[in-house]
């Protein structure tokens, strides 16, 4: 791991794998989207309305994955000191909470056809929320700082802390009464739903997570030529004050 | 054309379903624009700012 996580390596990994990504992003949404809208059955109780289901659920997974990646590379930032880590996480944090944002948003547009109700204040919705507030706060500490090593460490204590939300987030339709219903992909004994609904739902999920890596990728690129421009900006006010200075910082981070 | 029109009533759900495809396909291109401008910006910037001086090392 520890050999992936050199910037430069990175950045030549990175170029090479992101374009596969994007493109199995962009051909696993279309097959997806098809399916969900046209192939997939509808509900025997819910009729056209359960194709909510193919964007809510996996920008609900997408949410909390995210933020499981961001609490990890979190962790690393913290205990190894990596630069990439820190970066990882900062980049990933507004995907996780565009995701989040979603799940909440299509949630609400299916709740209220099939509970009568646009919001309601029960545990799994309530957590859900929270997570979202989670992300936001993480990207206001992180910014919130003149000095960004100081922003990104008080930023990855933050997610630790709060990855205690994601426990509750999965186990809340068990551990209390919700409106929301139980598991059905993810649980003990297999999935309950048919292969019909299931199926394009994996797809849909696969698209999501290909969309997330890829933009992951284009924002980490992004971070570390942020930081190259402002090293070789600072090299070149150190040669103009001192003419003999050595350009350490332009040609150390190529 | 009945086909589609089955389709886009989506069995009388058309004012939910549609809108939470719409706010998806919002809320993906966003986050894909908002991340490639950001690049595009940096790239610039790096570009200008190898284009300034040409035999820099490496």
């Amino acid at each position: 791991m520890q050999r992936f996580a050199n910037p430069g390596r990175f950045m030549r990994l990175s170029g090479q794998l992101m374009p596969w990504c994007a493109t199995g992003a962009a051909v696993s949404l279309a097959l997806g989207l098809y399916l969900a809208l046209f192939v997939a059955p509808p509900d025997y109780q819910q009729g056209e309305a359960v194709r909510i289901m193919f964007v809510h659920v996996p920008a609900a997974w997408m949410a909390s994955f995210v933020y499981a990646f961001l609490a990890l590379a979190s962790a690393v930032a913290l205990i190894w000191r990596h630069p990439l880590a820190d970066i990882a996480a900062q980049a990933a944090a507004p995907l996780g909470a565009a995701f989040t944002l979603l799940c909440l948003v299509t949630g609400s547009l299916w709740g209220e056809p099939m509970w009568g109700t646009w919001w309601v204040w029960d545990a799994r919705l309530t957590s859900v929320l929270v997570l979202l507030f989670l992300y936001v706060g993480y990207i206001a500490l992180v910014n919130g700082f003149d000095d960004s090593t100081r922003g990104a460490r008080a930023g990855a204590v933050l997610a630790l802390v709060g990855a205690v939300n994601l426990p509750i987030i999965k186990f809340s339709v068990d551990w209390w009464n919700t409106l929301h219903q139980p598991a059905s992909v993810f649980r003990l004994g297999g999935p309950t739903i048919d292969n019909s609904m299931l199926v394009p739902l994996l797809v849909m999920a696969v698209a999501f997570m290909l969309y997330f890596a890829s933009l992951l990728m284009l924002r980490m690129r992004t971070a570390i030529v942020a930081s190259r421009v402002r090293a070789a900006r600072l090299g070149e006010v150190e040669s103009i004050s001192e003419p003999h200075g050595r350009r350490q910082a332009a040609g150390s981070v190529g | 054309m009945d086909r589609l029109d089955q389709v886009l009533a989506m069995g009388g759900y058309a004012r939910f379903v549609w809108p939470a495809y719409a706010v998806a396909v919002l809320i993906l291109a966003g986050m894909a624009a908002q991340s490639y401008r950001a690049w595009q910006r940096q790239h610039r910037q790096w570009s200008a700012f190898q284009a300034s001086r040409p035999q820099r090392r490496r």
